[in-house]
């Protein structure tokens, strides 16, 4: 690697194929996440063939769900060149405020307007983000640690610590809602809940939006340089809120799910599972620095995560030891994707 | 421009100081005021101040930079070190041999640690904030690895036990340290052709380029420098409460920038004096000493915490000069 990152002029020719691999790999990052997913399947399936089930198949699309809409926020919030750790904060505000309410006051409530009022208090607290990194003019990070912080200890000190698992009837029977239902060979029956579409749409919304709109456009430019976007006549403030109040909506539904699909709110859940997600996104391609980032690539990072934090044990590594092979996929995504950059730059 | 400003950000943090202290002897009375209460805040204050101080390093180095792994390759050092320390030396045959042998296995884990930092930021060009969130989750992967994550006891060495906990003439061993450490920081920082560097880096990378600076090696040095005062929070951690746990300190990262953005030091880089992060530590110390006296809890800390972490940041926004009387402006201004 070290010998292609200044080539020479007059030697291009041997080396110009696996350039073209690095500029080709630079344009479509998602190929990083997608060639770990396959080697690790194929290396996780060759020590244990139990490995190649459909429930095991299920079991990581449904573990995705949570992570999976968080992954889309912080994407999001990335491409427009920020940065967001607060979302597990507003998910655990939003489903067990939500629940609380939902209980006592409105037990009647369906699953539709619950979904609804998750998103639209996940947006106005994540909006509170977005204004704040505008009024601050701070870096986003240090703005949303302090935001994490407060909307939890606002949670646990003014709402309630006690966990509970009387969860109104409506969430209840949504995760219970099946989407496929297979027989395996030794007669289980393996699922894969309705919730599951719900990251789906998601990520169809998301990738249209990004793709498709201006909003889209302007989030990439903002990202990418918002000296820039802002001459040409991009808000780039309304932009930041925009993108800040995003993630909070996804995040808001997320929680929401978490509880449907635990059938249990527990104000302590989801706080410390902001690194793997952000995890996720970068191994999907989008850099830190703003202005990238695709959908397909996030999704794919998402898998990956999940696949490794579930099946490691299928092979012998002893569960405490996935948090360092995270920090090291981290680190060698940084690693590669900042390799990438060099070489397409020079 | 630079001795104005500093002046007022240090009279600011003495007030605070202070205020806190008063509002103290009003909410609390005597007790507070008891010598073996500030004795016992003075143990709690090195390991924030040496993690607020790479906070601080890292910051001043500019271009977006952030340690986020302090915490996290503490408490690896400390687990490292409690793990291979008792092979080597019998910690109740030699205790000095031993306390030296722990003391130098963290502080070359934290080398190995800050090495690693410091190459990915000033030699891969990896962004601090990757970079550090990526070791952060790998130094605490590791240490819960090795542990399986459970706590380690270090046992009652009275050695240990007396450099953490026992006053020397009325003052905490580490307390002396962490100011010893404070003194050494500062003259480094104001003395050296490294630190003269590191601002001039922090305020303007481009033209610290041309002016042939050696980026990368001062990058690699200001991460290596915050991971070594790490290390040493973790054999400081070790020795206070006799065992080590890799998830000690969990809102130590939100507590190290909180006490770095209150004293003043601007996360864009290029600023940030080490006797306003002692003062902000300590200032932040009493407040949550007094916070245990009134039996506020914890989550409420944490909440305390964040708010306190923005207002500090708007603090940073606004000029209050302007809204001062003209009389009393003129002087703000000339000072600024």
């Amino acid at each position: 690697m070290t010998s292609v990152q200044n080539p020479p002029s007059d030697a291009v020719a041997p080396r110009g194929g696996l350039r073209n691999l690095w500029v080709w790999s630079a344009r479509h990052p998602a190929i990083f996440p997608f060639a770990l997913i396959v080697l690790t399947c194929v290396v996780i399936g060759t020590i244990n063939p139990d490995f190649w089930q459909l429930a095991n198949l299920f079991d990581i699309l449904r573990a995705s769900v949570v992570r999976g809409l968080f992954a889309l926020g912080v994407l999001v919030v990335l491409a427009s060149g920020g940065l967001d750790v607060s979302f597990t904060a507003i998910a655990a505000f939003v489903m067990y405020t939500l629940t609380l309410f939902v209980v006592n006051a409105a037990p009647w409530l369906g699953m539709a307007p619950i979904l609804v009022i998750a998103a639209v208090a996940g947006a106005l607290l994540g909006s509170v983000n977005g204004l704040l990194v505008n009024v601050l003019r701070a870096p986003a990070l240090i703005v949303t640690i302090g935001t994490q912080y407060a909307f939890r200890g606002f949670l646990l000190t003014f709402i309630g610590t006690a966990l509970f698992m009387n969860i109104p009837a409506s969430m209840d029977a949504f995760g219970r809602l099946t989407l496929v239902k297979v027989i395996s060979d030794q007669g289980l029956a393996v699922e894969l809940p309705a919730y599951f579409l719900v990251l789906v749409a998601a990520a169809l919304v998301t990738w249209w939006m990004l793709n498709r709109t201006l909003i889209g456009r302007a989030i990439y430019a903002v990202g990418g340089k918002p000296d820039v976007a802002a001459r040409l006549g991009y808000r780039v403030e309304r932009v930041r809120v925009f993108v800040f109040a995003y993630a909070g909506l996804l995040a808001g539904l997320a929680g929401v799910l978490h509880v449907t699909a635990n059938r249990l709110a527990n104000p302590f859940d989801l706080a410390g599972t902001e690194l793997a997600v952000i995890a996720a996104v970068v191994l999907g391609g989008a850099r830190i620095t703003g202005g990238s980032g695709t959908v397909l690539g996030t999704m794919l990072g998402v898998i990956l995560i999940t696949l490794v934090s579930s099946v490691l044990i299928l092979v012998g590594i002893p569960s405490s030891w996935q948090t360092a092979i995270l920090g090291g996929f981290i680190l060698i995504a940084g690693l590669f994707f900042a390799q990438l950059d060099r070489i397409v730059e020079s | 421009m630079r001795s104005g400003k500093t002046d007022g950000q240090l009279v600011f943090l003495i007030g605070i100081n202070a205020l806190v202290v008063i509002a103290a002897m009003i909410l609390v009375g005597d007790r507070f005021m008891a010598l073996y209460n500030f004795q016992s805040m003075g143990t709690q204050v090195p390991e924030l101040g040496l993690l607020a101080f790479g906070v601080m390093l890292a910051m001043i180095s500019g271009n977006g930079g952030i340690d986020l792994s302090g915490i996290a390759l503490a408490n690896l050092s400390g687990v490292a070190a409690i793990l291979l320390a008792p092979s080597l030396v019998s910690p109740d045959a030699a205790p000095l041999g031993y306390f030296l042998t722990f003391s130098a296995i963290a502080l070359s884990v934290g080398m190995l640690g800050g090495a690693l930092n410091g190459a990915l930021i000033g030699y891969a060009g990896m962004t601090p904030i990757i970079a550090t969130l990526g070791t952060q989750l790998l130094f605490t992967g590791v240490a819960v690895g090795l542990t399986g994550g459970s706590a380690q006891q270090l046992g009652y060495v009275p050695l240990i036990d007396d450099f953490g906990n026992m006053p020397i003439w009325g003052v905490p061993r580490t307390f002396a340290l962490f100011i010893l450490i404070a003194l050494a920081l500062a003259a480094l920082l104001k003395f050296t052709r490294f630190g003269i560097h590191l601002f001039l880096m922090g305020s303007n990378p481009t033209a610290a380029r041309f002016a042939g600076i050696r980026v990368k090696s001062i990058l690699f040095r200001t991460y290596l420098l915050a991971s070594l005062l790490a290390s040493v929070a973790g054999i400081i951690i070790a020795a206070r409460t006799s065992s080590v746990k890799w998830d000690y300190g969990s809102s130590y990262v939100l507590v190290a920038i909180l006490i770095t953005v209150m004293a003043g030091v601007r996360p864009e880089g290029g600023y940030g004096r080490v006797i306003c992060v002692v003062l902000s530590a300590t200032a932040l110390q009493i407040l949550s000493s007094l916070f245990n006296f009134m039996q506020i809890s914890n989550f409420f800390r944490d909440c305390a915490w964040g708010l306190l972490l923005l207002l500090f940041l708007a603090n940073a926004r606004v000029h209050w000069g302007t809204y001062l009387p003209p009389v009393l402006r003129r002087t703000d201004r000339a000072r600024s």
